[in-house]
């Protein structure tokens, strides 16, 4: 068992790409779920919607990564306005529908044969970040020997992401303390209630459901450019649930609990996936074959996550930065 | 008028001239006549023709009702009157299948709830509906209206907001002192006792600063202690200039405060009139208990009845449809 390689893979996870991804998306559930109560199950859609804009402007049209980023954004705001006019007016669990359904269709569609062109089917669209490498001020791995090294375009890829993901809790910290977030918070707790007060619950559930998005869009143009390559299978729907995974773990309603969130989840989720691969290999393994073979350790990592998640929730359904006293109060 | 007996302490705020308001506007109600949908002097709301039906069942059916501004007017009737609805209809929490309302004059039909409430027409809930998981701070400072603070581009600015926050933060405290939820302003709502979410719906709902507020049971599960401070500051809405109308059960609390009292059965309003005149009125004996009450039925009456209550049902069977 080689400890200090399984801990700093399993750093380097928690601190890289995938992790930052998650987490974007998760800042993202957090508005929509964790502020306003909005169930949305298709943040992949949102996701995928951002993420193929810009490669596909590029790939396909030839034209600058930037405009891709900005037609993204307003991809991304149609959506969610799409997503929202038929279904804010109805009951929470209508969206949940919707979103997750709109998320596959958008996956099937962007994969399917007849768009191959555009798209690039299942085999997406690679060769779309010339511009984003060409800025990249590091030309060596860079990291903290020992511990953590990236590649030099993945330190610039961690670089921008935590940057993003920076700007995103900031955005957050100051929209949720102002009566704007009061008034989303409120929708979450009693709908009528605020709006009997005055205020129009729609329009609030529709700019939660927009700004939301958005940070699922800042997820999708960094999946997309964490591998320089953007294919279907990135945005199933797996995608949105290990989001919740995340924003659950870390605390609803809190400004970093995505962040801690994703941290601790890839950071487990790999370590786990090393410790039971290494507990499992050589002649003489620590778990002995008829416990548990090497192809079946790859699996175990997930029936592990399952059951951390579940003890979470029974133990401590809060969170990890969530405020115990808040549980103690019986909604309605 | 029986307000000078409550002596409690919670009866501080409210000021002395108090007796002689309700002394004026009683007067004001004097010439309108003991009859459903009576003309009143100086109506706030007026509606006309309001339907309301749910499948076959025609839960409110009001041909004409005025609610005189500056009175307490209580809405009565026995259970499944078509009280709540009526409510809601109003306040544009559902709309009728026919009919057409005015707040102050202003059309309401169609409005969505939220304008209505900002006209200055606001309702609490017969199931109280506090926002559990804010402090009851937070829970006045949502019902000011006009901030600036709540539109997303000022939002992320709190320098843009912050004034306008205080006031808000003031007028909230000054609320809550008079409703005697001072101590309370950083705790959760939901920690809050039943009889004091009562309070802070009625505290927050005068946050909106409204002309009219509706009360839907406000006596509903609060014990006879807090009862009595309630009553006071419902009188207390009264001498600030507040039109209150509210539906209620408790008879006690009816004949206590209101000035005029209207009373729904089926959907209909069958009476109405100042409290000790309506609940002398045999019509409204007849719909709490019955037209038959306090008379024998006789063999013709029961078949009678059985025979209309077979073809309604029927009937019913027919429409299988309905709900």
């Amino acid at each position: 068992m080689d400890w200090q390689d399984m801990l700093s893979s399993s750093l380097q996870q928690g601190l890289g790409p995938t992790a930052i991804v998650y987490c974007l998306a998760a800042i993202g559930l957090n508005v929509h779920f964790g502020y306003t109560g909005l169930l949305n199950f298709g943040q992949a859609g949102f996701m995928a919607v951002a993420g193929y804009s810009m490669a596909s402007i590029v790939t396909t049209w030839g034209l600058s990564l930037w405009l891709g980023v900005a037609v993204g954004l307003l991809l991304t705001v149609g959506l969610a306005l799409l997503l929202g006019v038929p279904t804010l007016r109805l009951r929470a669990d209508y969206l949940a529908i919707v979103t997750i359904a709109a998320a596959e269709i958008i996956r099937q569609v962007v994969g399917s044969v007849s768009l191959l062109k555009y798209f690039g089917g299942l085999d997406g669209l690679q060769a779309f970040n010339a511009q984003f490498a060409a800025l990249n001020p590091f030309d060596k791995p860079t990291g903290i020997d020992g511990v953590v090294m990236w590649r030099p375009y993945d330190f610039w890829v961690v670089v921008v992401g935590w940057t993003l993901v920076v700007i995103s809790c900031l955005i957050v910290f100051l929209l949720m303390r102002s009566p704007w977030g009061r008034v989303l918070k409120s929708i979450r707790e009693d709908e009528d209630a605020v709006r009997s007060l005055g205020k129009n619950v729609y329009s609030y559930k529709m700019q939660s459901l927009v700004i939301g998005g958005l940070f699922g869009a800042l997820a999708g143009f960094m999946t997309a450019l964490r591998n320089a390559a953007i294919s279907p299978a990135g945005f199933a729907t797996d995608v949105t649930f290990f989001a919740y995974a995340v924003l659950l773990l870390g605390g609803a309603a809190r400004v970093l609990g995505p962040v801690v969130g994703s941290i601790i989840f890839w950071f487990m989720l790999t370590f786990l996936d090393l410790f039971f691969s290494q507990a499992t290999r050589g002649a003489d393994p620590l778990i002995p074959a008829s416990i548990m073979t090497t192809s079946q350790a790859s699996l175990i990592r997930l029936i592990f996550l399952g059951l951390a998640l579940m003890l979470l929730m029974i133990y401590r359904p809060q969170g990890i930065f969530g405020d115990r006293r808040e549980l103690a109060i019986d909604a309605r | 008028m029986p307000a000078d007996m409550i002596k409690s302490s919670d009866m501080t705020a409210v000021s002395a001239p108090r007796t002689d308001k309700s002394v004026d506007v009683r007067a004001a109600l004097k010439g309108v006549e003991h009859q459903p949908g009576a003309p009143k002097p100086d109506p706030i709301v007026v509606a006309d023709g309001i339907v309301r039906r749910f499948g076959g069942l025609t839960a409110v059916d009001v041909e004409h009702v005025e609610i005189q501004r500056g009175v307490i007017t209580a809405l009565i009737g026995p259970n499944g009157a078509g009280k709540t609805t009526f409510f809601n209809l109003l306040t544009g929490f559902d709309s009728p299948d026919a009919g057409a309302w005015s707040f102050s004059g202003k059309g309401l039909k169609g409005m969505p709830a939220y304008k209505v409430a900002r006209l200055g027409m606001v309702r609490t809930f017969q199931l109280t509906k506090v926002l559990a998981r804010l402090t009851v701070m937070e829970n006045m400072r949502i019902g000011a209206t006009g901030q600036s603070g709540e539109s997303l581009w000022q939002a992320m600015f709190a320098p843009l907001w912050r004034g306008q926050e205080k006031r808000n933060t003031e007028r909230a405290m000054d609320l809550l002192r008079r409703f005697k939820l001072d101590t309370k302003k950083d705790d959760f709502a939901g920690s809050l006792s039943g009889g004091q979410r009562k309070l802070l719906e009625m505290a927050r709902a005068l946050m909106v600063e409204p002309e009219l507020v509706m009360l839907d049971e406000p006596m509903a599960g609060v014990n006879p202690a807090l009862k009595q401070s309630l009553l006071g500051h419902v009188k207390s809405l009264r001498e600030d200039g507040m039109t209150v109308l509210f539906v209620e059960h408790d008879m006690d609390m009816v004949r206590d405060i209101s000035d005029w009292v209207i009373v729904m059965a089926q959907g209909k309003i069958i009476a109405e009139g100042p409290p000790d005149a309506v609940m002398s009125d045999q019509r409204v004996i007849d719909a709490y208990l019955g037209a038959h009450h306090d008379a024998e039925l006789s063999t013709e009456d029961e078949e009678a009845i059985l025979a209309a209550a077979e073809a309604e049902t029927g009937a019913t069977e027919g429409k299988s449809s309905h709900g």
